[in-house]
């Protein structure tokens, strides 16, 4: 029995190590703007609560103190049962606080949308003119794969990214449902396969930061965790340089290895990536000749293929479906994929239509005011961002832009 | 971690065969305890000849009251195999630093988290939910029974075969590594091969028939079995709950059934509603399970905000603050709670529109339970507070819920839920509201009908004890939860890299210890009080222990099979209360024969051939599924030819058993 | 509420005379209340097929599959079915045993015709390639249009049974309710078919 006195070492040692992890609270201490007002609006919203909780919980415990059965002073009015003062009161108080956060529940989810890109580096800095850096991103199992379309070089559970810098993360998965979620920066969001999303966020501060998987996935779900580290540019261009002189390519064929599951790896790079490699993998067509989604669902569109589309279909032969066990429905037909339909000119003239990227379209940043209506300041000075929010929500194009 | 890859299915044995029994040393323990265990019960029950007993006594009884207590029985066994779960995990996730991998693999681990939440979801809270339901709700509307009494055993039967399904997982084969609700593609077949998924998917769709027709069981015994002048607006607030309650569950299970169906249609014959490939969609599922998911969640706490209502105002000698505005509070969240089920994937991607709109109608719901709050406090404003045990459940609840109804609206704000959801936030909110509600709302439930069903009190100093191991072991085990979600962890993590988050779970497995102590206790209070249970301080001959003001304490401790000799007529809220203002606590008057429902078996082999048709089904032994599937058919067609179902309690037998309660009561005087 | 109400004589609280309750009258609504809950179980399948009938998965679609004449005769099948029910009903209203018993001869005819022209339909496309198996749209379609035919199977079922129960025990109040229940589920079926209809066959092609 040796825990013992580990137990009692590490019982001794905890007072330090509580008041070390209590700085250690990325999600109420973040390095980015996105979760820095995503922390203020949860705090705000626990301060509105509060106003609320507060007072009950003392009335809760007054009460019972106060009207317990020995106080024979208390007053006793055994059939007391309604007040229509206090029935108003107690349904309008909880109503008031909810229409409060209602409003900034609107107005901070629309501006928090992870969908939308962002309309400042933070609560000083405006978004400079110039595309977001983008970052591709694949749930494997269980490892993550970030591609950069821009520099062409990918890694393995290893993000790096310029600081002060608007990120838009293209988000998927190869298997199952995952959540990436990188807690200093921004928020999380769903990695489905077959579909993609998109989530902006921005370091502001340098620094290496935790990124996790945040939705169960299945064995090697604890070890899917990686290092996001926030660099500055020439930091940032060394690392690209380390990664192509590093070498290897990440082809569709060498995909199809790394999606076999395995557990806990470590980081590696790639120097090359084919370009279409994370469109094929949204659009579940890295197997050669099984059809994409999008010509899938194009096809769909135009009342499917018939009965010819009873024949188009081949046997699965790359492992991706059966790789956990016996994946053959016991009373069903073998696994079968559908072929595609697209010649290779076809295929790349889809996939360049598909890449063509949308202007990114900004919330006009300069105040709005109306007459005589000065623009709100913080005179509470709490350093929550309840007026920031109020004074965005102002404009009219604010909320509905991206949508 | 053997999971066969290329089972073999025999005709005889479809895929079971030696491999699929565990060999891992816990489960091989556990198992060989299991099977001793159950032996010396077989054997003690043999030597004492009980067998004979339980089954014409309890096994086919359509009484409400014993099949209510049955319930309850199951939920108590299964919740202790719950728990053992959870303190497994905690252990686990206290040791598993500095590149220790802890004691569990990860395909036992999977098991064991999906495992505690099905187990404590479907085969704890709802038997618990169901057997308080059944036991109370036909004694406080005056009834002798409920309106379909034979379904109601069978309903029983189906719940505890589900409950052998998946208790059958932990000694053959494996139970699902998804999380509790299965989210497809994991719960596929092309991920989740074995048969994990399918003890998950059979074990609820056999207890989710029985909770279907309890639940539409239920709901029309309030509506037709009231008795004489008990309006709908002078129920007692328990047997609305109660009614919202069981609405609630004829409303979304069918949803839940459904969506196993297509589920297993896809894991059997290889349908495309949620696959990846050839146009399923597993967000479909997502939506599909919480559609019913959130009604469960309130499922589970309406009877028990019943629960408090009553012990509040019996406890402060008051008549209930606000019994309208509490009516229509309950009704509120019945319909509200179909309006927000989106909020339990904010991050799924939907837009900012879609989730304000589910964010913001979740937090109205907070109005009508924080108006829920305000009336239990204004029934203890002068009153006079006896702090009796369920008094003090009652007290600790509340405190403890509100806090755990703020994170909740927390996680209703979308941004805020996208920093928290999947943390251990999230499970320290809903183990502050299901264990500061609904197990505390049990425990005031238990400690307050004790008496009722079985004519005696609990004892006070381990039930004291019981509650303040739980109080604080319930704040110690998941206020770490609270802060570690805080710092980002994720929840259904097996190791950690990150040393200094070591001591927030060993804290947390501290207080799950302390629980521990608290469950140990409460069957110490148990023991003690069966134990002692002819002593005076324990024995209620009253049966009116608490002064109570509804109906079920209008009749002895426990009450005969018939409830009541007469059926009570009610005036106003509180009848009992006002019958002991006006003195007719006891009629007198010439005994007549009671109608009554005659015990009957079906109840019992139809749900051993359900649960034999499920296992068989996991399995793949074709042979026994059809049989078995045949047989319910071929007995259920048998039972409806049988018309002789009914008999009267003569006249004498009333009067005897009256009579008894009359020198009862002149002795307790 | 707020006020108590005048406490009555001790006679007031107690129902001392004999009284009867009819048998069986909570069988009506709860059977009601069993309908609404299966009527949720196809609203889920209905959904399903709303979510899924485009993804067709590049394979053949309702207008290369269905065949409406024959799901008219099908409908009409059906119909006829619930017509003759209602027919039995009156019988039986008249305390007729051997005209309800002709009438749900026929009714059961009709609705084993439905069932059989059903599982040709579903030969027949499985045999095409076009079974549950090959796309989404297909795998919510067989399982909307199989579940309403398991229902009517087991609905036939469930209708040969009383009709022996009538024959041997006659038309008794027990037998009399069983059949006004059956009578609900057969009408709620040939309801969910007219769903089905119009959402899978006349939408699909038309």
């Amino acid at each position: 029995m040796r825990i013992l006195p580990r137990l009692a070492r590490f019982l001794a040692l905890a007072p330090a190590i509580l008041a070390l992890s209590a700085c250690k609270m990325e999600v109420l201490k973040p390095s980015g703007d996105i979760a820095e007002r995503q922390k203020d609006l949860l705090l705000a919203s626990t301060g509105l609560m509060l106003i609320i909780i507060i007072p009950v919980m003392v009335l809760i415990v007054l009460f019972a103190w106060r009207y317990r059965a020995s106080n024979k002073n208390a007053p006793y009015r055994p059939d007391w049962d309604h007040s229509t003062k206090f029935e108003l009161v107690i349904w309008a108080a909880p109503l008031i606080i909810i229409i409060c956060l209602g409003a900034l529940t609107w107005v901070g989810t629309h501006l928090l949308d992870p969908y939308r890109p962002l309309d400042r580096l933070s609560a000083s800095e405006p978004v400079p003119e110039q595309d977001p850096f983008r970052v591709e991103v694949v749930a494997l199992d269980w490892k993550w794969l970030f591609i950069y379309p821009e520099q062409g070089v990918a890694s393995i559970n290893e993000l790096a990214v310029p600081v002060n810098r608007e990120i838009e993360f293209s988000l998927t998965s190869s298997s199952v449902m995952n959540a990436f979620y990188i807690p200093a920066m921004a928020g999380m969001l769903y990695a489905m396969p077959g579909m993609e999303t998109t989530l902006h966020g921005v370091f502001n501060h340098g620094g290496e930061y935790q990124g996790l998987a945040s939705h169960y996935s299945g064995h090697g779900f604890s070890g899917m965790r990686f290092k996001a580290h926030a660099l500055d540019q020439a930091e940032f261009d060394q690392w690209v340089d380390e990664a192509r002189a590093a070498g290897g390519t990440l082809d569709r064929a060498k995909y199809l290895e790394l999606e076999a599951p395995t557990e806990n790896v470590k980081p590696m790079t790639f120097a090359q990536t084919d370009p279409e490699l994370f469109d094929r993998v949204v659009n579940m067509c890295v197997e050669e000749g099984k059809i994409c989604m999008a010509e899938m669902m194009a096809l769909d569109a135009k009342g499917g293929t018939g009965l010819a589309g009873t024949i188009n279909m081949a046997q699965l032969t790359h492992d991706k479906e059966i790789r956990r066990g016996l994946a053959r429905p016991v009373l069903g037909q073998e696994p079968f994929m559908v072929t595609s339909f697209c010649t290779p000119a076809d295929s790349a003239r889809m996939f360049s239509d598909l890449r063509q990227s949308q202007p990114v379209v900004r919330v006009d940043q300069t105040p709005m005011r109306g007459i005589a209506l000065p623009r709100p300041d913080n005179r509470l000075g709490l350093g929550l961002s309840m007026p920031r929010l109020i004074q965005d929500a102002r404009r009219p194009d604010a909320v509905d832009k991206q949508l | 971690m053997a999971i066969p890859t290329n089972v073999e299915t025999t005709f005889l044995l479809g895929r079971l065969n030696w491999d699929a029994i565990p060999k891992e040393p816990i489960v091989a323990a556990t198992f060989v305890a299991v099977v001793l265990g159950g032996a010396a019960t077989v054997a003690l029950l043999t030597k004492y000849k009980l067998w004979g007993y339980l089954w014409k006594e309890w096994f086919t009884s359509v009484d409400h009251k014993k099949i209510g207590i049955m319930y309850m029985i199951l939920g108590l066994i299964m919740f202790v195999r719950g728990f053992a779960d959870a303190i497994m995990m905690r252990l686990q996730q206290a040791i598993a630093f500095n590149g220790s991998e802890g004691y569990l693999n990860a395909h036992h681990y999977d098991q064991i988290f999906t495992a505690h939440g099905v187990i404590m979801i479907f085969f704890v809270a709802m038997p618990f939910v169901t057997g308080l339901m059944n036991y109370v709700v036909p004694l406080q509307i005056g009834a002798r029974d409920v309106s379909f009494p034979f379904l109601n055993n069978f309903s029983f039967w189906m719940t505890a075969g589900g409950a052998i399904i998946v208790m059958a997982s932990l000694f053959v084969g494996e139970f699902a590594q998804t999380g509790w609700l299965a989210f497809p593609p994991l719960s596929g077949i092309a991920y989740s091969p074995w048969v994990g998924v399918d003890y998950y998917i059979w074990g609820l769709q056999v207890a989710g028939v029985g909770t279907t027709l309890s639940g539409i069981n239920l709901m029309v015994t309030i509506l037709k079995m009231r008795a004489p002048g008990m309006t709908m607006m002078k129920m007692p607030v328990f047997t609305w709950t109660s009614f919202c309650t069981n609405i609630l569950i004829v409303a979304s299970f069918p949803v839940l059934t459904m969506t196993l169906i297509l589920l297993t249609l896809d894991r059997y014959i290889g349908t495309n509603f949620f696959t990846n490939d050839l146009g399923g969609s597993p967000m479909m599922y997502i939506n599909l399970i919480w559609i019913w998911g959130h009604p469960e969640v309130y499922i589970l706490i309406l009877p028990l905000f019943g629960v408090f209502s009553e012990v509040t105002s019996t406890f402060s000698g008051k008549r209930l603050f606000g019994y309208t505005s509490m009516v229509y509070a309950t009704v509120c969240i019945t319909v509200l709670s179909y309006l927000v089920w989106l909020h339990h994937f904010f991050t799924m991607g939907s837009g900012a529109s879609v989730n304000s709109f589910f964010g913001i109608t979740t937090m109205i719901i907070s109005i009508p339970t924080g108006a829920k709050i305000f009336n239990w406090l204004f029934t203890m404003y002068h009153g006079r507070v006896r702090m009796e045990l369920p008094m003090m459940w009652t007290i600790a609840f509340m405190l403890t819920f509100v806090i755990g109804g703020m994170t909740g609206v927390l996680l209703a704000v979308p941004p805020a839920d996208f920093v928290l959801h999947n943390s251990l936030f999230l499970i320290a909110h809903f183990h502050n509201v299901i264990i500061g509600g609904v197990l505390f709302g049990l425990f005031a439930a238990i400690n307050f009908w004790w008496p009722k069903a079985f004519g005696f009190k609990l004892n006070v100093f381990w039930g004291k004890v019981s509650f303040w191991c739980w109080v604080v072991g319930f704040w110690v085990a998941f206020m770490p939860l609270y802060i570690l979600g805080l710092m980002g962890v994720t929840r259904r993590m097996r190791v950690f890299d990150d040393p200094s988050l070591q001591i927030w779970f060993i804290i947390a497995a501290f207080g799950a210890l302390l629980i521990a102590a608290g469950i140990g206790a409460m069957f110490v209070q148990f023991g003690i009080s069966i134990w002692k249970r002819n002593e005076p301080e324990y024995r209620d001959v009253t049966g009116d222990p608490w002064n109570g003001r509804t109906l079920e304490w209008a009749t002895s401790s426990p009450p005969p099979s018939y409830n009541f000799a007469f059926n009570p007529v009610v005036h106003d809220l509180d009848a009992w209360a006002e019958m002991k203002a006006a003195g007719a606590a006891r009629p007198k008057a010439e005994y007549l024969p009671i109608h009554m429902p005659r015990y009957t078996g079906t109840g019992v082999i139809l749900a051993a051939l359900c649960t034999v048709c499920g296992m068989a089904m996991i399995w793949y032994i074709w042979w026994l599924a059809i049989l078995s599937f045949l047989g319910v058919v071929g007995y259920s067609i048998y039972h409806t030819f049988n018309y002789d179902r009914d008999y009267y309690v003569p006249a004498e037998e009333v009067r005897e058993v009256e009579a008894a309660r009359d020198a009862q009561l002149a002795q307790g005087a | 509420m707020s006020t108590i109400t005048e406490l009555k004589g001790p006679a007031a609280y107690w129902e001392t005379e004999p009284h009867h309750h009819p048998e069986g009258a909570s069988t009506n609504i709860g059977f009601w209340v069993y309908l609404m809950s299966d009527c949720l179980m196809f609203a889920v399948l209905f959904a399903t097929y709303g979510v899924l009938h485009g993804n067709l998965a590049a394979g053949p679609g309702p207008k290369d599959l269905f065949d409406l004449e024959l799901v008219a005769i099908n409908t009409a099948m059906l119909l006829f079915s619930s017509i003759t029910y209602g027919f039995a009903m009156l019988r039986m209203a008249k305390g007729d045993k051997a005209g309800t018993l002709k009438w749900l001869l026929i009714t059961l005819f009709f609705g084993l015709c439905f069932l059989a022209i059903e599982l040709y339909e579903f030969a027949h496309l499985i045999h095409e390639g076009a079974g549950p198996q090959r796309s989404a749209f297909l795998s919510a379609f067989f399982t909307l249009v199989g579940t309403h035919g398991l229902h009517v199977t087991f609905g036939s079922i469930w209708l040969i049974t009383l009709m022996v129960q009538v024959m041997k025990f006659g038309l008794t109040a027990a037998n009399q309710r069983r059949l006004m229940c059956l009578s609900l589920f057969w009408h709620f079926l040939d309801l969910i078919w007219i769903g089905v209809f119009t959402v899978v066959y006349l939408m699909g092609v038309i």
